[in-house]
């Protein structure tokens, strides 16, 4: 059954406005899921107005000319439906899921969203804390800090070096009206893909859409970033030292983009270190890695050095990051624990993958892709997310990659990207101070 | 229409569910078992939290690597998670390979070795998971306050255990708690994904069927299995307990009540009452006026966890240091203006309105059909409860959500923790850590 997968037909329009519309029908569940997605993301910000985007996302959800501000967040729940949003790197998505029936409510909310929200200045005021409060929230981790650290380090022309949350400076003087230009400027329809999966007839969904987005004005297409990270020319290092109780070890390698030929021979050489972690980055795929065969697992947490480790290839529009993060056993050294990591990256560009792991690793991934699409929400977070970084084609094209890799393209992939003077190590190492 | 799954159970007393559901080629098996931290040793905090780590590193005729190649080969994936009151083992796998990790599972769940290199492994694991949430505001928080909302009631102590009596559980105390809780009684077996239903109960008749039951019965476990919790005794005063955690960027506060048993014939009154205030629309009333009006927080919300005892009823919210006070002084007055006024007829309806309407999204997937069926197994619920459910939050009345609000909401009564940068005048607090 798994060997005979049929393509589903996903039907393709552009309404006159330059709006993108994908729409799968799904007849399992009587259930409709909409995304409304927008290529924006932080790597389109620049300084004194990092964050933007995320903010924008959230004044997204205070009120439209026709939506009252107290309306926006149980217009759907009404329905018992769930909706959501988020901003990364490369875009910013809206989504929601309910009963077929809800469809219209959905697409009002997004055609409402993309031409009508308000910008009150005072709501604009009121989320600044909010939002500095989830940037805190943020810091009580020690991983994340971490994260924000190398990633920096990394990347020191490409905007992809700025945390999507934005810096705090820039979170304390931004103003309503750097929000409201930058929603006008990125909130058009030739900006925006909106994605119905479900329990649908695809010829109305299709008018339903006309109808509610067609009087959109078309605006025109936002410039795109430019900058092009030049090639590393040294391993970099970043060593935190703050109160804490665990230590933990971070490595990033700067990496493919995803339409780069070479992204899915890494994505396997990474599921040899770590196990395959598929290529949905809403859900995860829902179910834990399989990693307890996977080399750095081997390595580390049987051998008792680590609780942890993981490693991360994100399907990215402009080349991005392949990272290795562990958490370190209590009373560790984070020098061992570099030592032996560093040891099996070696390891896997001196003799290579073997054909038992190869074929471990293929039939892992194959299973992730699986369960990637494991409901019309995930099915059409996968379709748009796709299309902000290329096309939505790409997410029927994975399997045709995958199996497309050849043992020494992944090794080949690995020798070529995980080399010292492409790599920042951080290290946040735990003191104990006042109140630790 | 609903659910309809099939419930069968084996001769020895495997209960066994399931359920066909053919959208994408794969299965997820959950095995539960009614045995969890509830039932840890006094001095032993964190027994079923370890057992779970270890279960499944290594059976009788498998070594750990054996298991790990064999899941791992086929893409699948298999964890073990402890709770208060039950263990599950959970996987996943494409449906060609759901005789293979079957017979595995039940490997796992009915000869593990429990070898001590893997003990002393996951121990030291354990130990560095529990060290994380020292570092952090959420977890500790949360365990503050249930330490001073239970006192010496067994809800006060940690599933995951503390470091001290993690360190102190050795190899044989994980053998005893799996010989007590491990019995095929005790067992749930629910599959659910791309295979046909009959098959399904055959292949588990097959696994399971000739697992013959231990010498001595699970303690503590009534007629129905389900373990006996006394009642807590619920604080008489309202009480504030801090864990100072200056290095931190941001505090979290946990503030709530003894709740109620999952057992209560008001239940789903709660639920809704629960949904109204914390939940719906990102935190209910607690969010309209804590994160919506004055911009104070990422997030807060309310959960009522019913369990086989009273478990708490919660609200949750994450502030910066200088908002602390007003944080709690407006879950104080949102409190009592719920028990002044009541909730409005239109904030009962909605509430109702998304519980009932978002059951066909919480049943989409394998994994949540499977845990919505062992959830209403364990409870005693019915295989039907799916199709009921509705019916019975339709009969909520606003009075009914009001009198759970008047039952339990009373802010002179509240057990309130804060974890994070934040010291008051220490005259004033009881110092936990």
């Amino acid at each position: 059954m798994s060997g005979l997968q049929r393509v589903p037909e996903v039907r393709e329009t552009v309404l006159d406005n330059g709006l993108k519309v994908l729409v799968q029908e799904v007849h399992t569940a009587p259930l409709a899921s909409v995304w409304c997605w927008y290529k924006v993301g932080s790597k389109d910000e620049t300084p004194g107005v990092t964050g933007v985007s995320h903010w924008v996302e959230h004044m997204n959800f205070k009120g439209t000319r026709n939506i009252p501000r107290d309306q926006v967040k149980g217009i759907i729940e009404k329905f018992g439906g769930s909706w959501n949003g988020y901003t990364w790197i490369d875009q910013t998505t809206y989504l929601e899921t309910a009963s077929k029936d809800a469809l219209d409510r959905m697409l009002f909310i997004e055609a409402e969203r993309m031409d009508a929200c308000l910008y009150d200045p005072a709501d604009c005021e009121s989320e600044r804390t909010v939002i500095i409060s989830e940037l805190q929230g943020g810091e009580n981790d020690p991983e994340q800090l971490l994260d924000i650290e190398v990633t920096a380090a990394a990347f020191k022309v490409h905007p992809y070096h700025h945390p999507t949350i934005g810096w705090l400076s820039d979170l304390q003087t931004m103003t309503r009206e750097d929000l409201y230009g930058h929603y006008r400027r990125y909130y058009v329809p030739a900006n925006a893909t909106i994605v119905v999966v479900g329990d649908v007839d695809t010829d109305d969904v299709l008018k339903r859409v006309a109808a509610q987005f067609g009087g959109i004005a078309a605006g025109s297409r936002p410039a795109r970033v430019r900058q092009v990270e030049p090639e590393q020319q040294a391993e970099r290092r970043v060593v935190l030292r703050k109160e804490g109780t665990t230590a933990y070890w971070k490595a990033v390698f700067h990496a493919p983009a995803f339409a780069d030929e070479a992204f899915f021979p890494l994505l396997v050489a990474d599921a040899v270190l770590n196990g395959a972690a598929g290529l949905n980055i809403w859900s995860g795929g829902g179910v834990s890695r399989p990693q307890r065969s996977a080399r750095l697992y081997r390595a580390l947490v049987d051998g008792g050095l680590a609780s942890s480790v993981g490693g991360g290839l994100m399907p990215t529009e402009h080349p991005y990051l392949y990272s290795l993060s562990v958490s370190v056993a209590e009373g560790r050294p984070l020098a061992a624990v570099e030592e032996v990591v560093l040891k099996e990256v070696e390891r896997l560009q001196r003799d290579g993958i073997t054909p038992a792991e190869f074929a471990k690793v293929q039939a892992q991934l194959r299973a992730r892709f699986v369960y990637d699409g494991d409901s019309v929400t995930d099915i059409a977070h996968q379709l748009g997310y796709f299309e902000t970084i290329g096309s939505w084609r790409a997410y029927h094209e994975l399997r045709a990659r995958l199996e497309a890799v050849t043992l020494e393209a992944a090794h080949a992939a690995a020798v070529k990207y995980l080399t010292p003077a492409n790599r920042t190590i951080g290290w946040f190492e735990p003191i104990t101070g006042p109140g630790a | 229409m609903g659910l309809n799954p099939i419930r069968h159970v084996l001769d020895n007393g495997v209960t066994v569910i399931a359920k066909a559901n053919h959208t994408t080629p794969a299965v997820s098996l959950l095995v539960g078992v009614r045995a969890g931290a509830y039932a840890d040793a006094a001095d032993r905090e964190g027994t079923a939290a370890l057992c779970a780590r270890v279960l499944d590193r290594g059976t009788v005729t498998r070594p750990a690597g054996v298991i790990a190649d064999d899941l791992d080969g086929r893409g699948a994936s298999l964890s073990v998670i402890a709770g208060r009151h039950q263990m599950a083992i959970s996987a996943t796998c494409l449906s060609d390979d759901f005789a293979a990790v079957l017979t595995l599972t039940a490997d796992i769940a009915r000869h593990p070795a429990f070898a001590d290199t893997e003990v002393n492994t996951r121990r030291a694991d354990l130990i560095t998971s529990i060290r994380q949430d020292e570092d952090n505001p959420a977890p500790m928080a949360v365990d503050a306050f249930a330490h001073a909302l239970y006192g010496t009631h067994p809800y006060a102590r940690k599933v995951r255990g503390t470091v001290a009596s993690v360190e102190s559980i050795r190899r044989e105390d994980l053998v005893r708690f799996y010989q007590k809780g491990f019995q095929p009684h005790a067992v749930t077996v629910v599959v659910v994904g791309d295979i046909a239903e009959d098959a399904a109960v055959a292949a588990i008749g097959k696994a399971f069927g000739d697992w013959t039951s231990g010498g001595d019965k699970p303690s503590g476990l009534s007629g129905s299995g389900a373990a006996i919790v006394p009642d807590p005794v619920a604080p008489a005063e309202r009480r504030l307990v801090t864990v100072p955690m200056m290095n931190k960027a941001q505090a979290d506060i946990a503030y709530g009540f003894v709740g109620i048993r999952r057992s209560h014939p008001d239940y789903i009154a709660y639920s809704v009452m629960n949904n109204a205030l914390g939940q719906y629309a990102i935190g209910g009333r607690l969010g309209d006026s804590i994160r919506e009006r004055q911009g104070m927080a990422y997030y807060v919300f309310s959960s009522l966890d019913a369990s086989l005892g009273a478990g708490p009823f919660t609200i949750r919210a994450g502030v910066s240091a200088d908002n602390v006070e007003r944080a709690i002084a407006s879950i104080d007055s949102e409190l009592a203006a719920v028990l002044q006024s009541g909730f409005t007829a239109q904030e009962i309806d909605e509430s109702k309105s998304y519980l009932v309407g978002s059951l066909p999204r919480q049943l989409e997937t394998n994994a949540a059909i499977a845990s919505f069926l062992l959830n209403a197994d364990f409870f005693d619920l019915g295989l039907d409860y799916d199709v009921r459910l509705p019916g019975l939050v339709q009969a909520v009345t606003l009075d009914a959500a009001n009198d759970a609000a008047r039952q339990l909401l009373d802010p002179a009564r509240a057990t309130i923790a804060v974890a994070g940068p934040w010291n008051p005048d220490a005259a004033a607090t009881q110092s936990h850590r």
